[in-house]
């Protein structure tokens, strides 16, 4: 028992600590962020990365990839920017026909066995064609409501950190404990048993497709909501940093490994490395490769981790 | 005979089909009027997708999770690198070619020492060290735009009978990159690792080498690409290489290399490349706009991927 555990917590470990040191350095460098507006300035943007994160990890924990993610993002902002905005019922519909869609990608990938790396790919074109097509300049406008939810001031804790939470605990219900989550991981871990024991796998992966497409829709409004206008490449960075996000917070890219809360902690602490860059007064001409480095740092420390909780099993 | 036959055929003639067919929708439009042109600009374009391509289809047969996400910041870095040596002085093109290649040497040896030593899957280990090679290329290129060597110049745009220049030396490096998959025992190595990296290691291949030689090449030709794109397009701009993630992947695929890894094919990429570049091509002269032709080509690709690559479960 107390080995089940350790594994499971050292999983986690490694991604909190990681945030954890980062968010002290920031501290340590910049006092005056350890208040209420620094944290939600610092965590600000990492909402919509955290949505996009749990939906590619949605994927992958059926052994699957969506290099589509960011062109995603950047159709729903201006979906959400326009429409969702000008007509709430078309847009709301528009939304739930691309949720739709993206079931469909499922069961199609799932029915002829295709590479969904490739699926996706072609997918990435079909998305920022459409997004072209939508807004072919930057512009738009969030609706009211996305605009005030995503600015609120709670009481206590800024809006970024409760949205996080919040996002991180109905991810890990959803997955960890919801008995369809189960199936999804399942799926990933031995699709073939998972098939004699009855169930149905085209349908687990439709739903898991399905469900990262309500979380990619949730990301790129949440996103609208934080710039006040959309443009068609807005997200574009959100392929890989979603990727990144689910391995840094203790997924894995086979085999149904997968953690929620890890994942917006993965998320949260890619968000907060570009911070930590600029508070350093690194020339911004090395901020995206000290982002690369970072991202080496905490997975040389997970590995290290990991032979330590080797070690301790093998005693 | 009849193996390679049933092997290797149906694969690539998937590719070379779509591309003809594309050709030839494109040129009933003008009536046959912009034949020559039209094959002379795919032959150009696709040479650079075809070298990064065959690049990324050696990583790709080494298995499921390979794949080399740092092919376009290689391609910047060399590109910016050799121009800066360079500096428009045609007797130092072979110490900017040099200098190309030792960057592509760099890269693929950071990426795999990283896969290696920390046990990071391919796709991060090479997207982190992208992000870093992306920034050397930033802080080496500060805005400036070198134009290439007059000679460089000349060379990358013109023709030796007809033929871009560019697309034979495309052509050159896949006879090379079939005989290494084909004929040496180098070739054979990719694909068993490819087909089970368990059982090549039992047979006694030495898996960390291929796997080390393999990473090393793709960034070669990554950086070879960059360095003939740089001269082609009369300078080396920060996002040159940026199409070329996604083109370097779908080629490969489309090409008929199996993504789960183990089986690759050369003559497949020409087709891939030549169809990328004629979708967008037919595309224009129809006249659609930019929206469009991302769509369409979209929709292109999984059609092809569906027609192609699909096995009924």
């Amino acid at each position: 028992m107390r080995l089940t555990y350790s594994a499971e917590a050292v999983r986690l470990a490694v991604p909190a600590l990681s945030l954890t040191v980062l968010l002290a350095a920031v501290f340590w460098l910049q006092p005056r962020a350890m208040s209420y507006v620094g944290l939600n300035l610092l965590f600000n943007l990492a909402v919509p990365i955290a949505l996009a994160t749990i939906a590619q990890m949605l994927i992958m924990a059926v052994n699957d990839l969506d290099l589509s993610m960011g062109t995603f993002v950047s159709f729903v902002a201006c979906v959400a920017a326009t429409f969702l905005r000008d007509t709430p019922l078309l847009g709301t519909l528009i939304l739930a026909g691309v949720v739709g869609v993206y079931a469909a990608i499922g069961i199609v990938i799932h029915l002829r066995n295709l590479p969904s790396i490739v699926v996706s790919l072609g997918m990435s074109f079909v998305w920022a064609g459409l997004a072209v097509l939508l807004l072919p300049a930057p512009g738009g406008q969030p609706p009211d409501w996305v605009r005030a939810l995503m600015t609120a001031k709670p009481p206590f804790a800024p809006m970024a950190i409760i949205a996080s939470i919040v996002i991180a605990l109905v991810a890990h219900l959803l997955v960890m404990r919801s008995s369809l989550g189960v199936l999804i991981r399942g799926v990933g871990g031995n699709e073939r048993s998972v098939e004699r024991a009855g169930w149905s796998v085209l349908a687990a992966r439709a739903a898991a497709y399905g469900l990262a497409g309500v979380f990619a829709v949730l990301a790129g409004i949440a996103l609208v909501g934080l710039t006040t206008s959309a443009d068609a490449n807005i997200a574009l960075r959100y392929t890989l940093l979603s990727i990144a996000g689910v391995i840094l917070g203790g997924g894995e890219f086979i085999g149904g490994r997968v953690s929620p809360i890890g994942a917006v902690i993965g998320a949260l602490t890619l968000t907060l490395a570009g911070s930590f860059l600029s508070f350093l007064r690194i020339s911004p001409d090395w901020q995206i490769g000290a982002q690369g480095a970072i991202l080496i740092i905490v997975l040389a420390l997970r590995l290290l981790l990991a032979r330590i909780e080797k070690r301790e099993k093998a005693r | 005979m009849r193996m390679l036959g049933r092997i290797s055929r149906k694969p690539w003639m998937w590719s070379w089909t779509a591309a003809f067919v594309v050709w030839f929708a494109t040129i009933m439009v003008t009536g046959g009027a912009s034949t020559f042109d039209l094959s002379q600009a795919a032959l150009t374009f696709a040479a650079f997708s075809i070298i990064v391509g065959i690049g990324q289809m050696f990583v790709i047969t080494l298995g499921p999770g390979n794949i080399d996400l740092s092919v376009p910041s290689t391609m910047t870095l060399a590109g910016t690198l050799a121009l800066k040596l360079m500096e428009v002085d045609n007797a130092m093109i072979v110490p900017g070619l040099v200098i190309a290649m030792i960057t592509g040497v760099g890269v693929g040896v950071v990426n795999y020492a990283l896969i290696k030593a920390l046990r990071i899957p391919p796709i991060i280990a090479t997207l982190s060290v992208s992000f870093i090679v992306q920034s050397a290329a930033i802080w080496t290129n500060r805005g400036l735009r070198i134009k290439p060597p007059s000679f460089l110049a000349d060379f990358t745009t013109a023709n030796t009978l007809g033929v871009p220049n560019v697309a034979i030396i495309a052509l050159v490096i896949s006879v090379f990159a079939w005989f290494l998959l084909e004929k040496t025992i180098y070739g054979r190595w990719i694909s068993a690792v490819g087909q089970s990296m368990p059982a090549a290691k039992m047979a006694g291949i030495p898996v960390d080498g291929t796997r080390f030689v393999t990473y090393i090449f793709c960034a070669v030709l990554a950086s070879l690409a960059g360095y003939l794109l740089a001269c082609f397009s009369g300078g080396a701009a920060l996002n040159m290489g940026s199409e070329y993630l996604l083109m370097s992947i779908a080629v490969v695929v489309l090409g008929g290399t199996a993504v789960a890894g183990g089986d690759s094919n050369v003559p497949g990429i020409w087709g891939a490349s030549l169809f990328m570049f004629l979708v967008v091509s037919m595309l224009n002269t129809y006249g659609l706009g930019a929206g469009i032709r991302l769509i369409m080509t979209g929709l292109i690709i999984i059609s092809v991927i569906m027609l192609a690559g699909g096995r009924a479960r």
